[in-house]
């Protein structure tokens, strides 16, 4: 129980995928213009990373080492998330075709998303286990729906404010990912076990 | 029956920025004397620097824009700013430190934001994190307080002058001479060193509750925040926010287990914890704006002090947990927007 709590902080806060090791901005920066698609693409790529880490640990565990494959281990993780990405945007546009006009294009770029391929690859690093995996799937995806939703809102603010004509829109949106990014060194040390 | 009557002048708050952050200046006053008694005449230069940078940025950055310089000048928003600052710094910091740190603070944190009423982040908070993860030797030079049982040497006014223009020390001293752990940092790293609280309150450097001296500069820090309080300049949900958010877990903890845990009153009395209560995390232009959302924000600023003084690896977690909350603060209005007037209160659609 402690285990799973401390790399539920470990992937939301401390080393947050976004903020602190800087993988997956390009949806970080792509679809927080507003809080509904920061939300949605949230859920997305939640679904999507867990989806995959649990995979990708499959794959790995018992295809890929038994085989000795391992110099395939990216291509083959590739493979998985385009599989889980397919799914997604399937699953999303059945459900919710509202959704799936608010994300359009972004659904299919979580395939190239690498904070998906990173997680897959920092679980074979760490050498955790099937659930350990999952977890860690899990609280990147939260750790990236945290951060997102919370950058939409503030995005949102900034269309409203008098923002120097240089810095408008992506110039100031990125200053404020540097700013939340040294926030969240505020953090650092926490999760040791 | 009869009710008294009074006759003008009422005295009601102004609700004019310039006179609010006048009222916040003064407000700073008594812990500003108190922060001198006890760690020296640094803390004067350190607020000289800092406003003059704040001044010069603030008039670089309106000329820039073609706006007045006088009138961003006389709000005195800055010099809170500056002054905010001051109180973060320790009281032997270079010159270009603090000015780096009030630079970022009224440019970057500020003016890049669109000026005051913009800006995200609460610019003094802004400028102080990127000095102490920038220049982490200097932000970590803190001296012992005024105290007078022990023998120590104080640094004169020539000498802080000296230090703080060109980093030299006299001859005769050398940093380790000088330079004492905070409380926050005694009582951290003995914790984490396995030792009991009860063992490390018999350091001399700490007080009835806190620190020595910093415990006195938080009683007068809160006199000038009560009377903010009570011209109704801050609101009382987030000064009650954030104590509570500080003082509820490290009560908790400190009931289940008194001997691994620092007591409340320890967490109090330490660090910024008063100074972020009524001055820093009370900016209402980075703070939230209804008032649920203003406790919300308060709790969770002090819920995150007391996190990272506990499991992080900063000593005092102050301006890291208004930086966090700020950011929160569009979501945190956003989820509780106020009902409007005349509308019954019903679940809010989706746009």
């Amino acid at each position: 129980m402690t285990d799973i709590i401390l790399i539920l902080v470990g992937t939301v806060l401390v080393n947050n995928f976004v903020l602190v090791r800087f993988l997956g901005l390009c949806p970080f920066m792509g679809v927080s213009r507003n809080v509904e698609a920061a939300l949605g693409m949230s859920l997305a790529t939640a679904f999507v990373l867990t989806l995959s880490s649990a995979a990708g640990y499959l794959l790995h565990q018992y295809v890929l080492v038994p085989l000795d494959l391992g110099y395939l281990r990216t291509i083959a993780f590739i493979l998985v998330i385009a599989a889980s990405v397919q799914l997604t945007e399937l699953m999303v546009r059945r459900l919710s075709p509202l959704l799936d006009q608010v994300l359009g294009i972004f659904i299919p770029l979580i395939a190239t998303n690498c904070a998906v391929l990173g997680v897959a690859l920092l679980n074979v690093q760490q050498a955790s286990g099937f659930v350990e995996s999952v977890i860690f799937g899990f609280g990147a995806a939260a750790g990236f729906a945290l951060v997102l939703t919370v950058f939409g809102a503030v995005r949102e603010r900034l269309d409203a404010a008098d923002v120097p004509l240089p810095f408008r829109g992506t110039a100031i949106a990125l200053i404020t990912a540097g700013m939340m990014s040294l926030a969240f060194m505020g953090f650092s040390g926490m999760a040791r076990p | 029956m009869e009710f008294e009557r009074r006759d003008a002048p009422f005295v009601t708050p102004s609700g004019s920025v310039p006179d609010m952050m006048r009222e916040v200046l003064y407000a700073l006053i008594p812990a500003g004397l108190a922060y001198v008694w006890y760690f020296g005449p640094g803390f004067i230069l350190n607020l000289l620097i800092a406003a003059a940078f704040c001044a010069a940025g603030e008039a670089a950055m309106q000329s820039l824009r073609g706006r007045s310089v006088e009138a961003a000048l006389s709000d005195y928003s800055a010099m809170v700013t500056a002054a905010l600052l001051a109180f973060a710094l320790p009281a032997l910091t270079p010159w270009w430190v603090t000015a780096t740190a009030a630079l970022f603070a009224i440019v970057v944190a500020k003016h890049l934001y669109g000026g005051l009423g913009f800006n995200i982040f609460n610019p003094a908070m802004a400028g102080y994190v990127v000095v102490l993860i920038a220049f982490p030797l200097h932000m970590n030079l803190w001296t012992a307080p005024r105290m007078g049982d022990i023998d120590y040497h104080y640094l004169t006014f020539y000498e802080t002058a000296r230090y703080t223009l060109t980093g030299a020390l006299p001859d005769y001293l050398a940093f380790d001479a000088i330079s004492r752990a905070t409380p926050l940092d005694a009582i951290q790293s003995g914790l984490r060193n396995l030792r009991t609280f009860d063992e490390l309150r018999s350091y001399p450097l700490l007080g009835d509750f806190g620190g020595r001296g910093w415990e006195w500069i938080g009683n007068f820090t809160a006199i000038g925040g009560a009377w903010l309080v009570l011209r109704k300049i801050v609101r009382w949900q987030i000064p009650f926010g954030v104590l509570a958010g500080l003082l509820i877990p490290a009560g908790v903890m400190y009931f289940f287990d008194s001997a691994t845990h620092a007591s409340p009153g320890f967490h109090l009395f330490s660090g910024g914890t008063i100074l972020c209560a009524f001055f820093i995390a009370t900016d209402p232009v980075s703070a939230a704006t209804s008032n649920r959302g203003r406790l919300i924000y308060g709790l969770g600023i002090g819920f995150l002090i007391y996190a990272i003084r506990r499991w992080g690896s900063y000593a005092d977690g102050v301006a890291f947990a208004v930086l966090l909350m700020n950011m929160a603060v569009p979501a945190i209005d956003y989820l509780t927007k106020p009902p409007i007037v005349g509308h019954p209160r019903k679940r809010r659609e989706t746009r």
